[in-house]
């Protein structure tokens, strides 16, 4: 096989997978009621004690964590260990908000490093191949952690970080990369410039990319994989947990297994916080069973999606989440519609633009407006305003059968709308309530 | 025969046409005939120049979209009744215009020229010739 990195892990019985959630799960209420205040505390509130969590089932009696709570404990409420046995911070990019500082011990950045080396495992990656990481390194995990599972692996890793993509292609072409990490709209944009360069997907020497860190839509995903002539895998984490390798695409292609020895997920209605059944579309939470510097605890992501606990037939066991389907806090609510950003990407792939866009919400009159700005593309171009015009139309018709509601569309010059090097700004709402 | 026109798309906001024709300058480009076209958003710049290749290639690498588009030029003396004289052949032989737009050859030249868009600018060329209506070469124009 050679396809797993952990196979023992990797493909364990659900019975014995829910035996090892159960004893790291009763150890780790243990070690958070012993050592974190604000859990305690939380639990105390609650009216339980760690005897009252004797298995899995036991979880949904623990309450909740959010981002606000892990905010309030600012910069060191949460850290579970002792200074001296953590060595490394990362932290969140802070742009919802205050950071939050996650703090890791030496066994907590091997687990980490594990879950990502299973994606590039799961990728096809092995010894041999070239592994560029377009991730920032730094503070954000994207750049360490997949370092990390390179090395595990036994890829030749490449740390170019993000930005400066004309190098980023030299080592791309003149190392033979292989696999590529980074983000999604990075990826994309990495492919356009390669193509402007005049190289074509045969000259490109990557096989593989993980991309993750940003919601992206299946048809950008098949954009990225042509211009590249790769094939895509997504991957999902964030600092609070770790970073990059929570979840991760196998082969299939058919959502993404995650790591549950370490890391145990639960769907939930974001309203009412009632647990939702396999299938059904809710916001992920997490509890992290196994990292002991910053443990987490019924940790709500925002992030919306469906997960399952069917088979897989890359043989793994471990549960599948759907790609993101959108965040309880991107969702915009225009004229009383719920409008996700991936919506509208999917509308413009289909009928043929590149996936970079804009989208404008405003005012007027009292009535939200939405605007869609997209470049225009070489091949759509034509001599006649006419065709154009029936262009702007379809669009619009697109956009009204996907949302259910009428935007306005507007054609922009090529390279307008600005090119992001890592989490791309899609939306602008000018509304002021 | 027919000739080369340069279609550009453009964002209809102040400076557009502007920055444009600034590639041309600095490219040494010289225009023969512009037409825009326009809605509230965008506008698509037509234009004839001196060497449309040239042109095509200096104003992919500033970032635009264009493309090459064919079209005849119908080259008729400077007198009254002459645009009505090649509107009657094409009307005549069912000819669809999309759109045409008109230039003065110059001090050098009493003749006037006649852009049209066409469905087969082909035949409409041959059509133009079968009833003594010359229809301009590139070279022609590149030499005013």
């Amino acid at each position: 096989m050679g396809h797993y990195y952990q196979p023992e892990i990797e493909t364990m019985s659900r019975e014995d997978l829910k035996a090892l959630q159960s004893e790291r799960l009763v150890a780790q209420v243990k070690h958070v009621w012993e050592n974190v205040p604000c859990y305690r505390a939380k639990m105390e509130a609650a009216g339980i004690t760690p005897d009252d969590i004797r298995d899995v089932t036991d979880l949904r009696k623990l309450p909740f964590t959010t981002k606000d709570d892990l905010r309030e404990n600012y910069p060191d409420g949460v850290r579970g260990m002792p200074l001296e046995d953590c060595v490394r911070i990362q932290s969140t990019s802070g742009t919802t908000g205050k950071r939050v500082v996650a703090y890791y011990t030496l066994e907590d950045i091997d687990l980490w490093e594990d879950c990502c080396a299973r994606a590039i495992t799961a990728a096809g990656g092995t010894r041999g191949d070239v592994c560029q990481v377009s991730y920032g390194y730094g503070l954000f995990t994207g750049g360490p952690g997949l370092n990390g599972g390179s090395h595990k692996v036994g890829c030749l890793t490449v740390p170019t970080s993000s930005g400066n993509t004309e190098r980023q292609i030299m080592f791309i072409r003149d190392l033979n990369t292989t696999i590529l990490c980074c983000t999604p709209s990075y990826a994309a944009y990495l492919g356009e410039s390669m193509k402007e360069m005049g190289m074509t997907p045969e000259q490109i020497p990557l096989k593989a990319g993980i991309f993750g860190a940003e919601a992206w839509s299946d048809e950008m995903r098949r954009d990225v994989e042509k211009t590249l002539g790769i094939e895509a895998f997504d991957i999902y984490g964030l600092t609070e947990l770790s970073g990059p390798g929570v979840s991760w695409e196998c082969s299939e292609h058919n959502g993404m297994h995650i790591c549950e020895d370490h890391f145990i997920p639960e769907i939930i209605d974001p309203e009412t916080g009632e647990a939702l059944p396999d299938g059904e579309v809710g916001e992920l939470v997490f509890t992290a069973i196994t990292k002991k510097a910053y443990p987490i605890i019924r940790y709500r992501t925002r992030d919306l999606c469906r997960i399952t606990h069917e088979p897989c037939a890359c043989g793994r066991t471990h549960a599948r989440m759907s790609r993101l389907l959108g965040r309880t806090d991107d969702m915009l609510i225009i004229r009383g519609v719920n409008v996700f950003p991936s919506q509208i990407e999917t509308v413009l792939i289909q009928q043929g633009y590149a996936a970079n866009y804009q989208i404008v919400v405003g005012r007027e009159n009292n009535t939200d407006t939405l605007e869609v700005k997209v470049e225009m593309t070489p091949e759509m171009f034509t001599d006649n305003v006419g065709e154009i015009t029936k262009l702007q139309s379809d669009l619009v018709a697109g956009l009204k059968s996907m949302l259910g509601l009428k935007a306005k569309v507007t054609l922009v010059e090529p390279k307008s709308i600005a090119r992001s090097e890592g989490k791309a700004v899609r939306v602008i709402d000018n509304r002021k309530f | 025969m027919t000739i080369k026109q340069v279609s550009v798309f453009l964002a209809n906001r102040p400076g557009a046409l502007n920055s444009f024709t600034k590639v041309l300058t600095e490219n040494g480009i010289d225009m023969r005939a512009l037409s825009l076209a326009e809605t509230s958003e965008f506008g698509i710049a037509r234009v004839i120049v001196d060497d449309p290749y040239k042109t095509a290639n200096v104003i992919r690498e500033a970032g635009y979209i264009s493309n090459l588009t064919d079209v005849v030029a119908a080259a008729i003396p400077d007198v009254s009744g002459g645009l009505n004289s090649v509107l009657n052949v094409l009307t005549q032989n069912d000819v669809n215009i999309q759109y045409m737009y008109a230039f003065l050859g110059g001090p050098k030249s009493d003749q006037a020229y006649m852009i049209f868009k066409v469905d087969e600018p082909k035949t409409a060329s041959a059509v133009l010739g079968n009833a003594g209506i010359r229809t301009a070469t590139q070279e022609e124009l590149s030499s005013l």
